[in-house]
């Protein structure tokens, strides 16, 4: 079974490669990687110019976490574009569009609507009060020591899921992307970031993220630029060919099942612009959307970025710009997932990465000519050293700030009690980010395979259920204090985590072996069933959670004809390979070929699957199957968080916390006694 | 910076601190409130009122596709109209009385 005909396989990579390159040696054929590696060397060689320069200025505190408070509004705005574009949002988006259209794009707006609560609520007040982190801006009012362990333990959490995220997706991209070896890109990612952060500190950090930014935005108006000029800059006449595509068609009929057999093409094709192909549940939805509005403005390396500017009209021009750059750029994202919908087809993109990932680069390799001009490969390896330095930006970004909260609250704060000399406290900021780096790397090469995913909404959910109640009560209700906000932060981040942890985002053994051996034994015929109507549940509480006697909601299904029985991925493999020497068109060779591949893809995976499973009936909680319904758990752990501030404020008095207010609520809304820009 | 710290209660009370407090609350509340209500609206449609995202009205283009974008046009907007109000109106009531914060409460 597992020894299967390796000549085969190496024949069909080698037909593979010669049209698409194959995903074991990366999208960019080996070729064309010089290309790549020139593209990132001058990438690298600027930024490293970069980061000698602001080297050589960094010698305070405030230069090292805040670039001197001296980048402008336009910069700052860049940059905030720059952190906030993760690999995930701008690969992951397009290839989310381009695999389940509207509701790719449906995803991409919360993250836009975010900067909102930004921009009214946190971005001005935190300039004005706040110093160099998120403990500084709690400790204000609170008590010094509590107020910055928990906000550093926090800022560690939320920065620890999002950089293993960036970390593990970054080391799957450029493997998938350039064919480098997992461990060679997390270590190379992590050295390069460290190199910005300890000798650059924010300043490199800052224009890092600037020229990738800038970088990225770039090359997705080029690409856009050409896959929309051959519908004349029509949005109708664009989205008509999306719905005329057969690609589309195929991949709707794909999606909707059974259903497909009584659509017209039309009807497919106009399916992908409608929602519902891949968001089903609207209460995780809205569970997400309430994670990313309230997260984002309390993400750790966000807030920090409103200390680098000079005054609180600076912090509000670095979120309007901000706002533009990222909201234009998902605008161009509908046209780069449509537009790879339709020139490269799902089929492809999918086959390369399950999560859509490679609709970008696919799409730029394809509107420079195709896999075998030198001109596609150009732009498919500018995109892939775009994504490269995304990775390395944001990563650098999370270091700043989990570095931040070690040396500044915990070592300087809490254990020095605020009485380091400024060279000691630069000291302890470098040594804390080159700490934080090799966790970073050393937790990158250990969560090697594992589905990181939902890491990325877990951290904002951490963020909005932890960090964004305390502060936001902290700068606007006078009853706020120390007591709220230790409970409120405690409770919120460790409901979310708790409520993640007995989540379907959790590998239950005992559905993955059944799915597994689904894979490689097929499925039993099915008889006819009739129509059967919608199922509501019977409480909201059992919409969330799997209580005792919840009836679950169902959607109504329509009724289904005879099902005959499915193959077996293995039966289907031996009867492919069976016709392959009859077949004599090299087309169907091929597509034959392709076919087997990706056959002995799915069964290497099953087989592995049923290995690692083996013995093993619940999940790292102890579950068989999910409690917690919900992939998101915000719904809950955000009014949590809120409350539990609430409730510990009125519960306990703190006569600082009181007696601060005045300054606070009027330091915030003026400015006076802000932190000044350094003078150079 | 100077050494003697502004009469902060005092200038929590003036008049002229408590037209700002009351004016941006207001106006920031009904903004954030419109544009939180505004966004749930999308995922809200998008689950409970599909045969009204479905309506074609611009060729292919529909009723879906028009709000997921307008919601992009209302943060925009949204940020526009604060910025705005906070340029012209805003920062002159705050820089009035950083002028004056040291005289406000009698410290001078």
């Amino acid at each position: 079974m597992i020894r299967r005909t390796p000549s085969l396989i190496a024949g069909a990579a080698a037909l593979l490669s010669s049209g698409i390159a194959c995903a074991s040696t990366g999208a960019v054929a080996d070729e064309y990687k010089w290309m790549t590696f020139a593209v990132f060397g001058a990438i690298i060689a600027i930024t490293m110019y970069i980061t000698f320069w602001a080297a050589k200025q960094t010698h305070t505190t405030s230069e090292f976490y805040a670039a001197g408070r001296s980048v402008t509004g336009l910069q700052n705005g860049w940059a905030i574009a720059g952190d906030y574009l993760s690999a995930a949002s701008f690969l992951g988006i397009a290839g989310l569009i381009s695999l389940y259209g509207y509701d790719g794009f449906m995803y991409s707006v919360g993250w836009l609507v975010a900067y909102i609560t930004v921009l009214l609520v946190i971005a001005e007040p935190c300039r004005n009060i706040g110093k160099y982190t998120l403990g500084d801006i709690l400790a204000f009012r609170n008590h010094p020591k509590a107020s910055k362990t928990v906000a550093a333990l926090s800022t560690i959490t939320v920065s620890t899921f999002y950089l293993t995220a960036q970390m593990v997706g970054g080391g799957v991209l450029i493997k998938t992307l350039i064919g480098i070896d997992y461990y060679i890109s997390v270590i190379g990612v992590g050295v390069l970031m460290l190199a910005y952060v300890v000798f650059g500190g924010m300043k490199a950090t800052t224009w890092v993220q600037i020229i990738k930014a800038v970088l990225l935005v770039t090359a997705s108006i080029l690409l856009v630029l050409l896959t929309w000029s051959q519908y004349g800059f029509s949005l109708p006449g664009f989205l008509q060919a999306v719905v005329d595509d057969p690609k589309v068609q195929a991949q709707v009929a794909k999606l909707v099942g059974d259903a497909a057999t009584t659509m017209t093409p039309q009807e497919l094709g106009q399916r992908f612009l409608e929602p519902g192909l891949f968001l089903k549940s609207p209460i995780d939805q809205i569970s997400l959307g309430m994670a990313l509005v309230l997260g984002t403005a309390g993400m750790p390396h966000i807030l920090m970025r409103f200390f680098t500017v000079p005054t609180a009209q600076a912090a509000r021009t670095s979120v309007l710009w901000a706002m533009g750059i990222i909201g234009g750029f998902y605008v161009l994202t509908l046209f780069l997932g449509m537009g790879a919908a339709i020139n490269v087809g799902s089929g492809v993109i999918s086959n390369m990465d399950p999560g859509g990932n490679m609709a970008a680069p696919l799409l730029a390799q394809y509107a420079g000519g195709g896999a075998d001009s030198v001109l596609g490969n150009l732009f498919l390896a500018f995109v892939a050293a775009v994504a490269f330095a995304t990775i390395v930006a944001v990563v650098a970004g999370l270091v700043l700030a989990a570095a931040s909260a070690m040396a500044h609250d915990i070592y300087v704060g809490v254990i020095k009690g605020d009485h380091a000399s400024p060279q000691e406290q630069v000291i302890a900021a470098r040594v804390s980010s080159v700490i934080v780096g090799v966790l970073a790397i050393i937790v990158g090469i250990a969560a090697e395979g594992q589905n990181v995913a939902h890491l990325v909404a877990l951290a904002f959910a951490v963020a909005a259920s932890s960090n964004l109640p305390a502060v936001f009560l902290t700068l606007y209700w006078k009853r706020a204090n120390t007591y709220g906000i230790v409970l409120g932060m405690l409770v919120g981040a460790i409901s979310a985590i708790a409520l993640v942890l007995v989540s379907p985002n959790m590998t239950y053994p005992k559905t993955a072996i059944k799915d597994a051996q689904k894979v490689l034994q097929g499925e039993p015929a099915q008889p006819a069933k009739p129509a059967v109507a919608a199922v509501e549940a019977s409480s909201f509480a059992c919409e969330l959670f799997a209580l005792d006697g919840c009836v679950k909601s169902e959607p109504a299904k329509p009724a289904a004809l005879e099902k005959p029985a499915k193959p077996g991925a293995p039966e289907k493999l031996a009867s492919l390979q069976a016709s392959l020497p009859s077949l004599t068109d090299t087309q169907a060779i091929e597509a034959a070929q392709k076919d087997i591949a990706k056959l002995e893809k799915d069964i290497a995976k099953a087989e592995g699957t049923l290995k690692k499973m083996e013995g093993q009936t619940t999940s790292m909680a102890g579950l068989e199957k999910p409690f917690f319904l919900l992939k998101n758990p915000g719904l809950i752990s955000i009014p949590l968080g809120f409350l539990m501030v609430i409730l510990g404020s009125l519960l306990f008095r703190d006569k600082r916390a009181e007696e601060m207010w005045e300054e606070l609520y009027v330091r915030q809304n003026t400015g006076i006694n802000a932190e000044a820009a350094s003078a150079h | 910076m100077s050494s003697a710290q502004p009469d902060w209660a005092a200038i929590d009370q003036d008049p002229r601190f408590q037209a700002l407090h009351k004016k941006k609350t207001t106006f920031l509340w009904g903004l954030m409130l419109f544009s939180t209500a505004y966004y749930f609206l999308l995922p809200v449609g998008a689950a409970y009122f599909q045969d009204l995202f479905k309506i074609k009205v611009w060729g292919p283009v529909n009723v879906g596709i028009l709000f997921a974008l307008s919601e992009f046009i209302v943060a925009w907007t949204i940020a526009g109209i604060y910025a705005r109000r906070a340029n012209r109106e805003y920062d002159a009531m705050a820089a009035e009385i950083v002028r004056d914060a040291r005289s406000i409460g009698g410290a001078e």
